[in-house]
């Protein structure tokens, strides 16, 4: 079935399988960034923004995105670096399989959320998983990210 | 130094923490198979007829492999060097099925539906046998797990095939008997530790295609090319020059990727097609199909005189092999050879045990290999000793451990170079605050505080075996190429070794390009595992620099028509010593790769240790207990590390907060569980629940330097030791707050709860023995 949607600031117009998932649809267009770390909907790494808020595209069908703005983080690759560079700096970049989705969520937090605290930081990453950082240097770098003071 | 220890950022962190397709599957060709595999239902069973017709026939199914059509040469998948300890006891495909999800057909197809598709019209019959699925009484059960005849052990690792014991193994030094029978104060302990899974975070995958030439080209998630590389040739029965195995970056492996669990099925396919093809495991394969940490059950008898000196340790073991012996003998060795040297005031050790199989899924390589669970059983069994003698748990290992410059089992009695662990000690103690803390607080109506400690060893690379090779090569713009064989997965070793090779060189970090790992252009080394990387690569890397920079000096110093003696080398010039006689490195590449001087010049080294010196670790955990529920909610945990010199102070400390994570996920609730027909129950993260940002409170991490002479720039190595001290010192924690020792790992509310209720029956009805762990296959 085909599909109408604006994929990071782009019209598009896919013929997607009616029992197709998001994630696989856009790694199919080439968008590499998707991964996906389970099967059930544990691990935030297919995170992308659907309407501007962060969203499990792995558990999403392709068509469902009929109108709506998707946005990966291909599609924001600036203000993507810009925290890279930051997570990079704190040594929180391990494999790196899960950062695509983490950074999606991050982007998506510092527009939500204004000044947060600690819990609400974790509360709003916490669907992100990661097995490398023991997240203690992810939250450092998203603190320094944000402006916000460290404990 | 100008960037050793030095928080350098990782040379890869932009790419892979923006989404850059620079892993496996982002690799492969678009025209690829997809590979998938029918897996068996029964946890043991024989095939008795298999029939693949319709699947065979089905419009877009390329090929579909069973036992009949794969070579039936016997090999591991454990990524050791060659010979490896792990017997030979798998077939590509095998007419006996050994696990619920061990591997039946191999299907390949255009697209995954197609596959999918296929595996539900392939017909088998089985005959199904009573499985073992206990490995308490796995040794002398009515079956054999492996009863056939080819399987081959390339040395003696005392296999009892019959009664399902894939390795027996003896320690002694001294007479334990004896010291035991002597000694004042002795305690006893019987700790089990469970399976856990590696759960990084890219699961298994691999590609491969022919070349041009018609060699088999791998595309691998994999934490050992080269071992890899010599497997596939044994099970295919292809000599290793007709393949190569190319290493992306890698989305972690923990040790998982150390065992090659998935090549052998795209070489198939490939090699009976002649097409590229894929294989991704999902998560529930990879918790299925692939390895898990060796469950174990250690009996600890610890021996000590009246002043509180160890005397004796007897470690008695028994360990879960699963299906298949990857790893079996080696993880199980380790346990031992991690522990016993740990105090050295001891007259008599021993460990001791067997290995078995089981009908379930192998179990491998999992950070700690062996001394995670070792560090847990002697551990507790030294805090057993602390409380009996009512000393301080510090105080008594601070009088036990063995030091910097004493004698050291762990190398036959030689000196122990370099230790600080009774400066993590002090260090640590000082940080959670145990004067003010220890034992215990009464933080609320049904809430109590405790804290705990355990200390650990691990060790750097494999003495004697592991051995690595690194080349540098002045390129024609006077830019190097750093050449190694290691394999970062997410560590960042191959920014650490990069800044090993331009400290030497005194060049900057972005004249060094890195390139890692492709068996046909990088010098070989074992890949990463067994915490190598930093001290054996890194002593090669370190080598080869200082190779490379004599040459510079030699051939600078002939152009300069002076001496090698007589010139310096800053890492932009050879200049003649006190004079301004100079030239350029840039010139001087120029002149020498494709000038007059035609010789291009490469520093080679190999390095292998005869030694495996032990990085050391103070962990300290404070819990607060709540009575009512039983649940243990973890306030703080300190580590202070020694892993020598630290090469990258930001790098390091990621590692040991994940490693501690890690080991703190395995304390609490990470746990592989089976129902009683020998099926996996934890096969996704909703089962197999792994640390989330909400489960980690506080943890702090802390360095104590000490300089270990062998290593490069006096490091050891950091990567394993990190996931050792959580599970002891969490369960002295609350053994303290509430007087339950938990010995079955993981400390569930359940457990604690269920051993709380029987303290107070106990304390109701007079004594009683107090068990603690439940659910136990």
């Amino acid at each position: 079935m085909q599909v109408e949607f604006v994929v990071n600031g782009k019209q598009a117009v896919w013929e997607v399988p009616p029992d197709e998932f998001l994630a696989d649809t856009l790694r199919k267009h080439g968008l590499l960034s998707i991964r996906k770390g389970c099967n059930t909907s544990c691990c935030g790494l297919c995170t992308v923004w659907i309407d501007g808020k962060p969203t499990l595209s792995c558990s999403v069908l392709s068509f469902r995105v009929q109108g709506k703005f998707v946005m990966t983080i291909e599609g924001v690759s600036e203000e993507a670096a810009e925290f890279a560079r930051i997570l990079v700096a704190e040594g929180a970049d391990q494999c790196g399989f899960c950062s695509p989705g983490f950074v999606m969520t991050v982007l998506a937090l510092k527009r939500e959320l204004v000044s947060p605290t600690d819990d609400e930081i974790v509360h709003y990453l916490t669907g992100n998983l990661c097995r490398c950082t023991g997240y203690l240097g992810q939250m450092r770098a998203v603190k320094t990210y944000l402006g916000v003071t460290q404990r | 130094m100008k960037l050793v220890g030095k928080g350098i950022p990782k040379i890869d962190g932009m790419a892979i923490a923006t989404g850059k397709p620079v892993y496996t599957e982002d690799l492969v060709m678009a025209n690829a198979l997809v590979v998938k595999i029918l897996r068996s239902p029964h946890a043991f069973a024989r095939i008795t007829s298999i029939d693949v017709e319709k699947a065979a026939a089905l419009e877009g199914v390329e090929c579909v492999l069973t036992y009949r059509d794969v070579p039936q040469q016997r090999f591991t998948l454990a990524g050791q060097s060659y010979p490896e300890p792990s017997p030979y006891d798998r077939l590509i495909l095998d007419l006996v099925v050994r696990y619920v999800g061990d591997e039946v057909a191999i299907v390949a197809a255009v697209d995954e539906k197609t596959a999918l598709a296929a595996l539900d019209l392939i017909k088998v019959e089985y005959e199904v046998f009573p499985p073992v699925l206990d490995f308490e009484t796995a040794i002398g059960h009515s079956s054999v797990v492996h009863p056939e005849d080819d399987v081959h052990c390339n040395f003696d690792i005392g296999m009892v095939k019959d009664r399902n014991i894939v390795s027996t193994q003896k320690w002694e030094v001294g007479d334990i008997e004896k010291e035991l029978s002597e000694c004042d104060v002795v305690v006893e302990g019987t700790f089990y530790t469970q399976a856990n899974a590696q759960c990084m975070m890219e699961t298994q995958r691999a590609f491969n295609y022919l070349d041009h030439l018609g060699r088999l080209v791998v595309v691998s998630s994999t934490q050992v090319p080269f071992h890899a590389r010599r497997m596939l040739a044994r099970a295919l029965e292809l000599p290793t020059s007709k393949i190569r195995v190319i290493k992306p970056r890698i989305g972690g492996g923990f040790g998982s990727k150390q065992t090659s669990c998935v090549e052998i099925f795209t070489a198939a396919v490939t090699l009976k097609t002649g097409k590229p093809a894929i294989l991704v495991y999902d998560r529930e394969e990879t918790f299925t199909c692939t390895t898990s940490r060796h469950a174990m059950r250690l009996k600890v008898t610890l021996g000590a005189d009246k002043e509180g000196v160890i005397r004796a340790v007897d470690i008695q073991g028994l360990s879960d092999t699963g299906a298949y012996g990857e790893h079996a003998s080696t993880v199980f060795m380790v346990t031992g050879e991690k522990t016993l040297p740990l105090y050295n005031k001891t007259k008599a050790v021993r460990f001791m045990g067997n290995v078995v199989y089981t009908n379930k899924p192998a179990a491998g390589a999992y950070r700690g290999y062996g001394a995670t669970q070792g560090t847990f059983a002697l551990e507790s069994a030294v805090n057993m000793l602390a409380e009996k003698m009512s000393m301080d748990p510090a105080e008594l290992r601070l009088k036990n451990i063995a030091r910097e410059g004493e004698p050291f089992l762990g190398y036959k009695g030689g000196t122990l170079e370099s230790s600080a662990l009774n400066r993590c000690i002090e260090k640590g103690r000082e940080m959670i605050g145990w004067k003010f803390k220890y034992p215990k607080q009464i933080s609320a109506a049904n809430k109590v505080r405790g804290v705990g400690m355990a200390v650990t060893m691990q060790g750097s690379g494999i003495a004697n075996i592991d051995t690595a090779s690194a080349e540098v090569r002045l390129n024609d713009n006077g830019d190097f190429s750093l050449l190694i064989g290691s394999t970062d997965m997410g560590t960042g070793s191959d920014t650490i070794l990069a800044q090993m090779a331009a400290e030497v060189l005194e060049v900057s970090m972005n004249q060094i390009i890195v390139h890692a790992a492709d068996t046909d252009v990088s010098p070989f080394d074992p890949g990463s595992y067994a915490s190598s990387t930093t001290y054996v690569t890194g002593m090669a890397v370190v080598r080869a620099a200082e190779d490379l920079k004599q040459q510079i000096l030699a051939e600078g110093a002939k152009f300069l028509q002076s001496t090698e003696e007589e010139v310096e080398f800053n890492g932009h010039t050879v200049r003649v010593t006190g004079t301004d006689k100079m030239i350029g490195l840039k010139k001087l590449a120029q002149q020498l790769v494709v000038g007059p001087e035609k010789r291009q010049l490469v520093g080679n080294a190999t390095y292998g240790s005869p030694i495996s010196p032990p990085p050391f670790i103070a962990g300290f955990a404070e819990v607060e207990v709540d009575k009512e529920t039983g649940k243990v909610e973890l306030l703080d945990f300190v580590a202070v590390v020694d892993c020598g010199t630290v090469i990258n102070p930001h790098l390091a400390r990621i590692q040991v907060e994940g490693g501690l994570v890690q080991g703190i996920g395995m304390a609490l609730y990470e746990d592989v569980r089976y129902d009683n027909k020998g099926k996996l129950l934890s096969n996704s993260f909703m089962q197999y629940k792994i640390p989330c940002r909400k489960d980690i409170g506080t943890v702090r991490v802390a360095f104590k330097e000490s300089f270990e002479p062998t290593g490069p720039f006096g490091a050891k190595s950091v990567g394993e030791v990190v996931i050792n001290t959580p599970a002891a010192a969490i369960a002295a924690a609350v053994y303290h707050a509430v007087g339950v020792r938990i010995t079955q790992l993981p400390i569930t509310p359940e457990k604690v709860f269920i051993s709380l209720t029987a303290c107070n029956t106990h304390r109701a009805q007079g004594p009683r023995p107090l068990r603690s762990g439940i659910n136990r296959l």
